[in-house]
This record gives C-alpha cells, structure tokens and sequence, in this order.
C-alpha cells in the first residue's frame, strides 16, 4: 500500500468519526488535535476502526503515535503492507 | 448462549453502551425486564375518551440538558453524537423559552444563553456577582470527567465563595432535583456537570418527547447488530470460585459473558450476586418522588406564562429531602412542556408537577389511602398551576399521579429512588471482578449523562479492556 493510500484511509476514517469536520485541509505534520475537534474518545474511534476495517492492532502504548497524518502513515504503512 | 458482553437494563445507558459494543464487532445482548425500553426515562399512552385515540406521555424527561447548536463542538451532546455516529438533525431538538428559580418575592431566570442568569444574579444580587463569577471560573476549570473523585461536598465549597445564602439556595434548587441521590446536597463533581449541562447549556425537548430518543437508539442498536431481549429479568448474576462475574441468569437460561454492565442501580446489581462483600453493600438512597400530569383543553397561553420549567420553593432556604408528611408541597417542579420553541399553538395543553415524596410512607398505605392520597397529591398540584397562571381557565380533561410505588413498579429502583445510591462508582468498577455499573449509579447525570455513561463504560472495559488511554 502507497503512502497516499494508507494517508487516505486515516482520512476515511476521521471523516466518518467526526462527520462535521473539514478534511480536505489537513496538515499533514500538524497535529490532529491540534487542527480538529478530537478528543480521547475520537482516537479511540480510529483505533477501533483500523481494527474493524483493516484489522490492524494498536496497542495502547502506540497512541501517540496517531498523532499527525505523517506520524500515522510511518506508523501504519508496515502494518498495512 | 456466549456473548462479548451482557448488558442489564434498556435505559438510555444500556442502550448507548450496547451501540458501542456492537458498532465495534462485540457480540451484545440488552435484557430487559420491562416490554418497552426507556428505563427511568420511558413513556406511556392513555386512551382519550372524549375525543377517541391516545394521549402519549413522557415519564422523566421533562427536558433534555446540555443542549447545543447544531455544530456546536467539544460539548457532551456533541460528544455523544460522534460516538453513536448520530446526526443532530435527528434529534429535532427544540430548545426552551427560558426557566426560572422562583422564590418568594425573586425570582431568577435561565436560558440556553447563560448571559441571562448572569445579568439575572447581577441585578438581583449585586453584592454577590464578582463571587457569582469566581463560582463560574471554578465550575469551567474543574474536571468533572475524573473517574478518580471521590466525594466534596457542594455546600461547603459553595460557602466558601458565595456570601448569600439565599443565592446559594436558589443555585442548588434545579441542580439538586434534577440530579442529586444526597439529600440537601450532592457531590461537586455532580454539581459541576449539573451546573453545566443547566445554566451553560440549558434545556432542549425533542420533538415528540422521550420516544425520539429512544427510537434513534433503538434504531441504531438494530443497524449495527446488537441483540435485545424484553421482559427478560436477570436473577442472577453467575461468578466463577474466584468470584468474577461470568454470566448471568435469565429467564432460567444461563448466558455467559466476560464482560457485564449493569444500568439497574448499585444496590440492585448487587442484589443479584452473591458474592458482594456484605461491609461494601451500597446504599439506597432516600430521594423518590411524585409526579402529577394534567391535560387541559388549550395551551397555556405564551402570554400567562412563557417560561418552560418553574423551579418553585415557597420558603428564603431549600428543602431536598424525603418529604416529612408523604409529599412536600413547599417546592416543586413545574413544567409546561408545550412551552419549547415550537410552531404549533392549537390543542391540548399539558402541566407536569414533581414534589420531593416519602417512599415509606407511601408504602405503608393501604389501597383505598393510597388512592385518596394521590388524590391529595393531585389537588395540591392543581393549586399550584392556579398560582403560577393565575389567569388561565382552562379545562381539565386529565390527570394522572404515579407515586413512588408506580416508579418502584415499572423501574424496579429500589424504594423508587429516580437518581440512584448514594454510592457512586465513576469508574464503574464494583469489588465482583468484570462487573461494572452503568447509567445513574456511576454518576453521569440525566439523560445526555446516562448515554455518555454508557457510551464510557462500554470504551473503557469492553473495548479497551479497561485502562484509559
């Protein structure tokens, strides 16, 4: 899967989670929180949904590492290959 | 039969957590005693005799809290829109004309602006407003969502900061009976949500009351493939010789599950487990009340009253406590739910009067007192409109009364208590291991409170298997 690709599907998902909010001007090394109204619950939502669709795990621990579309794509790039 | 999670109760909690689960691939079951979900907040039909059909009515939801704008963010409807993947649209929320805390003599009036209860305090308290504003401050900057808390007094730190007594009286009255399980008091952390979800946000009604709610719910329970079942008591909840839960008993088949959420109260969760430690029983709490609904042939005219809820207290200080003589006709709660910015101004007007009751009295009544007492009940309440609307001369074509032996009945909360122990559990947690408390009893306050009750407790110990993130 290409880089844009895997960017894509964190967008897919954080347009679904958070209906109300403009995705077409992220930044893509700007913080999520930083840019749209998401809270703990919200990067929850991302993670139970990269499990449902994707079915790819992120423990705990790797949260942080969701925190900007840069940081998801080196993050999930070599889970989702 | 094996489950992902069980959960007791179809109240908004229940319904709400089971979304959850079952929006993320858990395999769920609701049980539900009753026939018809709701829990404290459900709704009832009466046939009209007079004009043919059904009246429908609500039972709890006078109004819905925390109400926003559509597109307002960051706030806990708009929180629990994203979870349940929810349009604001579908809510049909109309928001209230504005209420008040009426006292003898003063009066004090909210909105969904809370410009106006800030101008209202200045102008009503002038001495008091740069206190008013710091108890303002203190509210905004508390967390409330702590699931650490323990118990603070309100009073105490209200003292600490408001001079006046009876502004301070005049604060708790909505708070404490729209939400507190403790009598004359409540927990600040409740008082901050209550404070909030009041007097920052304030009240909207969807239309078409209760039944909206809970039909999106039920609705989106369906879409994402949660299982429910009606009139289906637990009688038990199945431990394992460690003592963690692992199942339950309904209608004498065994289901089992690694996860439990029970929405039924603290100490009726904990009747149905033997395995609770006798010393960490919780305990009910004393608050129950009664509540009168009349219709009248028209609506209150906006001009006789224009106020959506009237939080009325005959007396300078508050009372919040089991009423000494079966009902407490110094304070009450009285709603015009006709009076939300609505369009229609033709038909039927309806009134709903709460009193603070006293359960053991209630219970103690034989049939034909019972009745002649609720008939007591009922005048009483009548007087009260009179009062409040002097001027309007409508007809009653109906009333009805429910006690809290009529809550106990059909929500079977012990002692018909409406807010729950006075107990909590914010984490949810109880010492039965893989047992957690939903809804009222963890401490989340009205309706918006129980969905985001459920909505928590179902992220933390069924999806991520409870710690917090």
């Amino acid at each position: 899967m290409t880089a844009s690709q895997v960017r894509q599907i964190v967008i897919d998902i954080i347009a679904d989670i958070a209906p109300d909010e403009d995705v077409t001007t992220l930044v893509d090394n700007k913080s999520l929180r930083e840019q749209l109204d998401l809270d703990s619950m919200d990067f929850l939502d991302i993670v139970m949904e990269l499990r449902k669709r994707h079915k790819v795990e992120v423990p705990q621990e790797d949260y942080p590492k969701l925190a900007s579309l840069e940081s998801c794509v080196a993050y999930l790039s070599p889970k989702l290959a | 039969m094996n489950y992902d999670c069980i959960v007791i109760g179809a109240g908004m909690s229940g319904l709400a957590a089971g979304i959850r689960l079952a929006m993320f691939d858990k395999k769920v079951v609701i049980l539900e005693k009753h026939s018809i979900p709701g829990g404290l907040n459900s709704y009832y039909q009466r046939k009209n005799f007079e004009a043919g059909g059904v009246r429908q009515f609500d039972v709890g939801l006078h109004a819905l809290t925390n109400f926003i704008k559509k597109g307002e963010k960051g706030k806990p409807f708009s929180k629990l829109l994203k979870q349940l993947r929810l349009s604001y649209d579908d809510f049909k929320l109309h928001p209230q004309t504005y209420s008040k805390i009426q006292f003898p003599g003063l009066s004090l009036k909210f909105s969904n602006d809370f410009e106006l209860l800030e101008s209202e305090v200045r102008s009503n308290f002038p001495k008091e407003i740069e206190n008013f504003i710091r108890l303002v401050e203190t509210v905004k900057n508390f967390n409330e969502l702590d699931l650490t808390l323990g118990y603070r007094s309100s009073r105490e730190t209200l003292n600490q900061i408001i001079k006046d007594e009876l502004l301070t009286e005049m604060l708790l009255c909505p708070l404490l009976i729209y939400g507190s399980a403790w009598e004359d008091d409540m927990d600040f952390a409740q008082f901050v949500i209550m404070f909030k979800s009041l007097y920052f946000e304030g009240f909207g009604r969807p239309e078409g009351g209760v039944r909206t709610i809970i039909s999106l719910l039920m609705k989106k329970f369906e879409e994402v493939g949660g299982q429910i079942r009606f009139r289906t008591p637990v009688s038990e909840i199945k431990t394992n010789q460690k003592g963690v839960a692992i199942g339950v008993v309904a209608n004498n088949e065994e289901l089992l599950a690694p996860v439990i959420l029970s929405s039924i109260g603290y100490p009726e969760t904990v009747r149905l487990t033997n395995k609770f430690p006798s010393d960490k029983v919780p305990r009910t709490g004393a608050m129950t009340f009664l509540e009168s609904i009349f219709v009248y042939d028209k609506k209150i005219p906006l001009t006789q009253n224009d106020s959506t809820i009237v939080f009325y207290n005959n007396s300078p200080k508050y009372s919040y406590r089991p009423a000494v003589n079966y009902f407490d006709s110094s304070s009450a709660v009285v709603c015009f739910p006709d009076n939300y910015e609505t369009h229609h101004t033709a038909g039927e007007g309806t009134v709903r009067v709460t009193y603070m009751a006293n359960y053991d009295q209630w219970k103690n009544l034989s049939r034909e007192e019972y009745d002649m007492k609720k008939e007591t009940v009922g005048n009483s309440a009548i007087d009260l409109v009179k009062k409040l609307v002097p001027e309007f001369h409508g007809k009653l074509l109906f009333k009805d009364i429910f006690s809290p032996l009529t809550i106990e009945k059909y929500t079977w909360h012990m002692n018909g208590t409406v807010y729950g122990s006075v107990d909590k559990t914010r984490d949810g947690r109880t010492p039965v291991p893989n047992l957690f408390i939903i809804g009222t009893d963890q401490g989340f306050l009205g309706i918006v409170g129980s969905i985001l009750s459920g909505i928590s407790m179902a992220n933390l110990h069924g999806l991520m298997n409870g710690s917090e993130a």
